[in-house]
């Protein structure tokens, strides 16, 4: 196995699922201005997972570029954490999915600009102030909703009492990341867990939500195991390639 | 014989594809213009990741520089430095302001939802009482605003640093 491919398959996987799940939106938003706003930041997770893609698919060396990895690869080699494939829900779900990947993500890229893997580094350059927009979108309604009505309140908790068992596999290490570590190219992630911590606990406590104390915790997904809804994203995302395989337009 | 004020000259009338008003030079995406013999090579950056133009700007400066002779051309992408507002050129804000979309303010928005966010003026009317209906507007790189004097819906081209 190619360490570096895959861990910045890992990044792309994860821009990737979570920017098509925010396609469903597209046309179904609960207001116009959230229906662009939730595009918008898909569109900004697919320009992320291209560039990352790209670049796996070159350290690679096999011939495989953004496009290839996307559109043809199966289920089991899609390594994204399992909390981005999960379902939209309602518009409170949605919103609690993206705040618990944007609160890691920012000091995520924060980290990974530092990257001896310089075009790693461009990258996380570049996508860290997309993500800061991202995280204070998704924070603020967190907040609204929380402490908001009694029916907005319970439902949102009710996406956190779902959800919080599939965040703590966004910390998940193994030997990849190990070695990466060992590189300077990857973040430990360790690191970065205390500001995550202090993101998650603020912002809960002025949305009034509590963290479920339930800890069972789910992963998988970074060796290809995941979920039952990842098949059906698939099945629509690469529809077109597999029922006209090549074709361009 | 190529030199580069001529390149220059030929990208100020590649116009970009979202916002015609702006040039690719006023847009600041053009980071370098280099010469080797007849060779030239162009090297672009994106406002946004997922910018769907970068690719048909990439196709006009090709075709604007093969129309005036250089056969020989080449684009490529760079990501850092990461682009940002600041590299607006002042031209670049005022045909903006003309063409009806508020240029960046020199702050980045501090809110969405709560406390105040950035005051930006309106473009028709000049009022500063205007209120942000999104953060997200009808592209990556704008947040959508309305002015309560007027009631004009306009643009915003957000800050990004």
């Amino acid at each position: 196995m190619n360490a570096h491919f895959e861990y910045i398959l890992r990044i792309g996987d994860d821009s990737l699922i979570l920017g098509q799940r925010l396609g469903e939106w597209c046309g179904h938003g609960p207001i116009l201005e959230e229906d662009i706003a939730m595009t918008n930041i898909s569109l900004d997770l697919i320009g992320q997972a291209t560039s990352l893609l790209n670049h796996a698919g070159s350290i690679e060396g096999e011939g495989r570029d953004g496009d290839k990895l996307a559109f043809l690869r199966f289920e089991r080699d899609f390594k994204n954490v399992i909390l981005v494939e999960q379902p939209n829900g309602d518009f409170g779900m949605t919103m609690m999915r993206q705040f618990l990947f944007d609160a890691f993500r920012q000091p995520f890229y924060e980290a990974l600009q530092k990257s001896t893997d310089l075009q790693l580094s461009a990258i996380a350059e570049k996508s860290l102030k997309e993500t800061k927009y991202h995280l204070k979108h998704s924070s603020e309604w967190v907040i609204r909703l929380g402490d908001g009505t009694e029916e907005s309140h319970n439902r949102i908790q009710e996406s956190l009492d779902l959800l919080w068992r599939y965040a703590n596999e966004l910390f998940y290490m193994d030997e990849v990341d190990q070695l990466m570590i060992e590189k300077g190219i990857g973040v430990d992630l360790n690191a970065i867990k205390l500001s995550w911590d202090a993101t998650v606990n603020a912002v809960f406590e002025e949305a009034t939500l509590k963290i479920p104390s339930n800890n069972w915790k789910f992963e998988g997904g970074r060796k290809g195991l995941h979920s039952e809804h990842l098949g059906y994203i698939l099945a629509d995302m690469q529809y077109m390639q597999r029922a006209y395989p090549n074709m361009e337009w | 014989m190529v030199n580069s004020t001529k390149i220059w000259a030929l990208l100020e009338e590649v116009s970009d594809p979202e916002i015609p008003v702006l040039t690719v030079v006023d847009l600041g995406v053009i980071r370098n213009v280099a010469i080797e013999g007849e060779h030239v090579q162009i090297t672009i950056t994106p406002t946004y990741s997922g910018c769907p133009a970068m690719k048909l700007i990439e196709d006009q400066i090709i075709e604007k520089l093969n129309e005036n002779g250089l056969m020989d051309v080449g684009v490529d992408l760079v990501l850092s430095p990461a682009w940002t507002t600041d590299w607006l050129t002042e031209s670049g804000k005022n045909k903006l302001r003309e063409y009806g979309i508020a240029p960046p303010e020199n702050e980045v928005d501090k809110s969405v939802l709560f406390s105040a966010p950035t005051v930006v003026p309106c473009p028709k009317c000049k009022s500063s009482n205007t209120r942000m209906v999104s953060l997200f507007g009808s592209t990556a790189c704008k947040a959508h605003y309305q002015c309560n004097e007027c009631l004009e819906p306009f643009d915003y081209f957000k800050c990004l640093r």
